[in-house]
């Protein structure tokens, strides 16, 4: 691997930077692997990374059947937060909030995570409530949210409308300093070039097509789209086609895949310094470093494995960004797009063990699964390499549902993740 | 957005429509004798299929009435609409549009 760093990059400039190599190899599958994740989104090569590099496996291969980064990683809104409401949440998303803090680092690769601070706007005496309860129990766990008022909301965040004659005006809003964005891209390519360089196979083009069981019932080996892979362990963490590859093992879970569009706008100069989010009027903005304002929203009301969705959603979000910030109201949008996301009747994802010995899941984030993506890859690699559940997603059980264990922040918030 | 052809009304917009999630579940006649994995199937488990997808719409904007399609998720196209209480139909092979 070719280390990244100022020193480096001035070398390559001295030859025209056609000195680098590529970031990671396009091997040809192995006959076995004591390792198989399937699925190279962020989570599942961050599984991939922490497999080797804390677990000291060597021999694993990650499963792609398009490309890396493709599918959800590369189609979400980049919205990093951990301000859950129930302890089993906190602590799990904020272990990943902990992990982005020094990802850069770690991978050495800029994923341009960037604490711009999410604020989280009230606009009913309800969504004050809620919002105050929310402070309150992200402080006892250690998580931090703060109150601010309107004004203090509008010196945050200078394009807000807080006007009273709107049809929901804004009453205050939740702000968690610590959250913000990443670049997307940057993760899956990070954790895809590390992992590498630790000798995992990373073999895209290479889709699933059937899970063998041994007599015991256990997994054996993956039937793919570039042959048979044998191997004891497979992790699955393929966002809204989950239900699609646990049916190959007879695991039925509680998830519908439903289509979450975004659209980004033409890029313009930096206008906005943070991320805002109102789940009463349903819409999130932020700005990328690229100058595009991304925005995104609830999903469509459908369960679809399209990755597209109705046209309507996208405008009724756009109603709301324009009454909160009526500057943005001649802006032109540039592109809008559809992922696949799975979604649990508590809205909590599923991390751990399923009934089948030798097969792991990582699945139902359902419209957040981004802000998670290296605390679910650490988790998953943990749970994988031990065989049973790491304190931090014991609770994010499938029998949670047998067992009435239901961490309901579907409840919690009602909508948008 | 969908086209929807509702059983009683014809083909209406998406928007006049409410989802209402897999059809032919039915709630078990004496929940009493189930187990906890049985509640649990009944309550959560879906069969979430990428193909034909039996579902429910309601009609809300419109007759108000309950229905069910048959729509394949990996196209969005509709297959088969018909109405509650109606067996689902059988499709010819391939999935063909209504």
């Amino acid at each position: 691997m070719q280390p990244f760093s100022a020193l480096s990059l001035f070398r390559q400039g001295l030859s025209g930077q056609k000195g680098w190599a590529p970031q990671w190899r396009s091997p040809e599958p192995k006959a076995e692997y004591d390792a198989v994740v399937i699925g190279g989104g962020g989570h599942g090569l961050g599984a991939a990374y922490y497999l080797a590099k804390e677990h000291g496996l060597r021999n694993i291969a990650v499963l792609e059947k398009g490309w890396i980064g493709g599918g959800n990683t590369g189609r979400n809104t980049t919205i990093i937060r951990s301000n859950y409401l129930f302890d089993e949440s906190a602590a799990l998303y904020d272990h990943a909030l902990k992990l982005w803090e020094g990802l850069s680092q770690t991978l050495n690769y800029n994923v341009m995570f960037s604490q711009r601070g999410v604020l989280m706007l009230a606009h009913t005496v309800h969504d004050v409530q809620v919002f105050q309860r929310h402070i309150h129990a992200n402080r006892v766990n250690g998580v931090d949210n703060e109150w601010l008022t309107p004004e203090a909301a509008k010196a945050f965040c200078p394009p807000l409308n807080i006007a009273s004659n709107i049809r929901y005006p804004v009453l205050g809003g939740a702000l968690q300093r610590r959250g913000g964005t990443a670049r997307h891209d940057a993760v899956a390519w990070g954790y895809a070039r590390a992992a590498d360089a630790l000798g995992v196979d990373i073999l895209q083009n290479c889709e699933v097509t059937g899970i063998e069981r041994d007599a015991a019932g256990a997994v054996a080996a993956v039937e793919t789209s570039r042959g048979r892979i044998r191997t004891r362990k497979v992790g699955v963490s393929a966002a809204g086609h989950t239900s699609v590859v646990l049916g190959m093992a007879g695991v039925r879970l509680p998830l519908e895949s439903y289509p979450l569009q975004a659209l980004v706008s033409e890029p313009v100069k930096p206008v906005f310094p943070c991320v805002v989010m109102s789940n009463t009027i349903h819409a999130y903005i932020s700005q990328s470093d690229k100058g595009e304002l991304v925005i995104g929203a609830g999903t469509d009301v459908y369960t679809s494995y399209t990755q597209r969705g109705g046209l309507h959603i996208n405008t009724h979000t756009l109603d709301a960004i324009c009454e909160l910030f009526p500057q943005f109201r001649r802006m032109r949008m540039l592109r809008n797009w559809g992922g696949i996301v799975d979604v649990t009747p508590d809205r909590s994802p599923i991390l751990g063990k399923t009934p089948v010995p030798g097969l792991y899941v990582n699945c139902g984030w359902g419209t957040g699964g981004f802000k998670a993506t290296p605390g679910a890859g650490h988790l998953l690699a943990w749970t994988m390499a031990k065989d049973e559940p790491h304190p931090i997603n014991a609770p994010f059980t499938i029998e949670r549902f047998r067992d009435g264990y239901l961490i309901d922040e579907a409840a919690a918030a009602a909508v948008a993740h | 957005m969908l086209l929807i052809p509702c059983p009683y009304c014809g083909e209406r917009p998406e928007l006049e429509f409410v989802y209402g999630g897999q059809a032919h579940i039915a709630r078990p006649a004496d929940p009493s004798v189930l187990n906890d994995q049985e509640w649990a199937e009944y309550l959560y488990m879906r069969d979430n299929p990428k193909g034909p997808h039996a579902e429910r719409w309601r009609h809300t904007h419109g007759c108000g009435r309950f229905f069910n399609l048959v729509r394949d998720t990996s196209s969005d196209t509709v297959l088969a609409a018909y109405r509650t209480g109606q067996p689902r139909p059988a499709l010819p092979a391939g999935g063909k549009p209504r």
